[in-house]
């Protein structure tokens, strides 16, 4: 899922002080499962931007609402009659919800609520850690299942650097080496005559260095 | 035992303090009330194992949320005690009054009554 | 002997000598003559002078211009360049302005990683890895094209070095990495420092057995310690480090004043040690902003004067 975290309250109290009306619209996708910006981080969000505006002597009427998606057509339409009657609409979707909504309701400043950080899993509740950086050209079938591109500080495709130290990355002792990771998995398998096979230079073009990317499922397409 | 405590303080009825959340201690200090606290069954002595905890973390939370928005995060607070300690429990309920009165009111309330800083 | 390039180091290396190599790290500003001195403090006992690029991702004035002023000295630089701060195009760029000014050895590294440094928001780059800039660099000089395709009018002549940490983890790939890199392209090997000498020498020894010596230069890689505060700071904060205690022991048992002497003697005594090594092919001495020191090194270790070739 798509990871976020929420932007810092001072941060969002300066980007939304001069509206009167003001929704905070979540999300019910990933945001929810990392508790960034489901339904419960809008309530909490909510009511501190209440208190601080009320405290303020500022009258701000502040709005909550959940969709169940802000990245498809379908759910943002929900609220096509009540977008335009807010001065701005204050996402706490990802980067991606944050734009859609965006895109839909021309007349309305919509706003970031958090910071989109990562591709990842929930590692325990309250924990989570990245794993893929969509690069758009999957090498996980040769690195043993683990990725280097997201979990290795310089995404050596030939790893480990010289930097590995005890399992752990040069970066930080909190940060595994992925390729760490890798060869103990190649290991286990028993595919370690793999390792030495170079990985020829990637191909970038299907990741952030070609551009906006898209994907065409054309025998779906209506 | 017929223990007094001080009648200001609305009490609200939990199965177990990790049912309280970091909401609905805000939505006590947004509503108007001056303090919020949590009274939780002795750290270790959860029937839940670590409902307490739980609670304890969420009104830290919630202290920074106040925090953050200057409505001062020591208006939220948790004790702890055993179910057989009544006097505890009066005794924290006047120590919270004693807190609050230190804070002074709610700001929201100032504010609602237009008298805003 | 079939020599690929001008190279002295090289020449040296291939004629079955001992090499000696050192390094000197650019300047913080635009002193070319900083360069120039630290060079000529070193000159007369090595083969081949390193220089780094953007060591511990410090911004620092550009290994390519200092590689062209030693250059120009007429002594034989060999051009580090990391893959943390460049792309392809200003690699393969970079690789054709260096072998312009003939610039006749390349070091391919990975760099540390930008954290380290003073631009710690910075972004890194990272479009190849070491082992592919090795592949990138013989690609260039052996088929006389770039990685586009196109042809290359006067391919670069360059001998093609990489890095070996025989200390980092884990210890069973370090050997399989090393055959790696000879597999990409790489001629020559500098070696992280050196301390604990016996874990070298079982590293080494692996590589022997696999036949992967008698394909590549080995240069062990020795720093002088200068001081026991120096030795525990680099066991404990610089990673892929391996520095055993007695080697702290030996200088803290010294008073401070002499502790720089005993680290010379630790550093003389580590390449007397593995000059008789089989699979050591010479050494980088690299004596970090201690230059000075170098001749001294080198002497010590009875590998001066330097042979003509």
């Amino acid at each position: 899922m798509i990871v976020a975290s929420p932007k810092p309250i001072e941060e969002v109290i300066n980007t939304v002080k001069d509206c009167k009306k003001l929704l905070i619209l979540g999300c019910n996708e990933c945001v929810t499962v990392c508790e960034a910006g489901g339904k419960k981080e809008v309530g909490i969000l909510a009511s501190a931007l209440r208190m601080y505006f009320a405290k303020q002597g500022q009258q701000i009427l502040i709005e909550e609402r959940t969709l169940e998606r802000q990245c498809d057509h379908e759910y943002l339409e929900e609220i096509r009659d009540i977008a335009d009657t807010y001065d701005a609409i204050l996402s706490l979707a990802c980067g991606v919800g944050v734009q859609f909504t965006a895109e839909k309701y021309l007349s309305t400043v919509v706003l970031p609520g958090v910071n989109t950080c990562f591709l990842g899993a929930t590692e325990e509740r309250g924990l989570w850690t990245e794993r893929c950086q969509a690069c758009g050209s999957c090498v996980l079938a040769s690195t043993g299942g683990i990725c280097p591109v997201s979990r290795c500080a310089k995404r050596v495709l030939n790893g480990p650097c010289g930097g590995s130290t005890k399992g752990k990355c040069e970066i930080s002792k909190e940060v595994d080496c992925a390729w760490q990771l890798i060869v103990d998995r190649l290991t286990a398998l028993g595919k370690m005559d793999e390792y030495e096979q170079i990985a020829p230079l990637k191909d970038w073009s299907t990741d952030r260095a070609g551009g906006p990317r898209k994907v065409a499922k054309e025998d779906v397409q209506s | 035992m017929r223990l007094e405590y001080p009648a200001n303080i609305k009490v609200i009825r939990v199965p177990c303090t990790g049912k309280v959340d970091v909401i609905h201690l805000l939505k006590a200090i947004e509503k108007g009330a001056d303090g919020a606290y949590i009274v939780g069954c002795m750290e270790g002595e959860c029937l839940y194992t670590n409902g307490n905890f739980r609670a304890k973390k969420r009104m830290l939370q919630a202290q920074k949320v106040l925090d953050s928005v200057g409505m001062g995060g020591q208006r939220v607070q948790m004790y702890n005690l055993s179910s057989a300690e009544g006097p505890k429990f009066a005794a924290y309920a006047r120590d919270m009054v004693e807190k609050i009165h230190e804070l002074g009111p709610n700001p929201m309330k100032l504010a609602k009554e237009g008298k805003a800083a | 002997m079939s020599l690929k390039t001008d190279s002295k180091l090289e020449k040296i290396l291939r004629a079955g000598h001992l090499a000696v190599t050192s390094e000197c790290g650019p300047p913080r500003g635009t002193d070319l003559s900083k360069v120039e001195e630290k060079a000529n403090l070193i000159k007369d006992c090595v083969d081949a002078i390193n220089v780094t690029d953007n060591q511990t991702s410090v911004t620092r004035m550009c290994s390519l211009a200092a590689c062209i002023k030693i250059k120009l000295m007429g002594l034989d630089p060999v051009l580090q360049m990391v893959t943390r701060d460049r792309n392809r195009i200003a690699m393969q760029s970079d690789i054709l302005g260096a072998a312009g000014f003939g610039i006749n050895n390349m070091l391919c590294l990975s760099g540390d990683h930008q954290s380290f440094g003073d631009c710690a928001t910075g972004q890194n780059v990272h479009d190849l890895d070491s082992m592919q800039l090795v592949q990138t660099v013989r690609h260039m000089r052996d088929e006389g094209k770039f990685l586009g395709g196109g042809d290359i009018a006067g391919p670069p002549k360059i001998f093609v070095g990489a890095a070996a940490n025989p200390f980092a983890d884990p210890f069973e790939v370090r050997v399989p990495r090393l055959a790696k890199k000879i597999a990409a392209g790489a001629e020559f090997i500098q070696t992280q420092c050196i301390y604990n000498v016996e874990k070298f020498e079982k590293w080494i020894g692996l590589a022997n057995d696999r036949g992967l010596t008698e394909k590549v230069f080995i240069l062990a890689g020795v720093t002088p310690m200068k001081s026991a505060g120096m030795a525990k700071y680099m066991k404990n904060r610089v990673p892929g480090m391996d520095v055993p205690d007695e080697i702290i022991k030996r200088l803290s048992d010294q008073p401070k004043e002499k502790q720089a002497e005993e680290g010379i003697k630790i550093c003389i005594e580590t390449m007397q040690r593995l000059k008789e090594v089989k699979g050591v092919a010479g050494f980088h001495v690299m004596a970090i902003e201690w230059e000075e020191i170098v001749p001294e090194l080198v002497k010590g270790a009875g590998l001066y004067p330097r042979p003509e070739v």
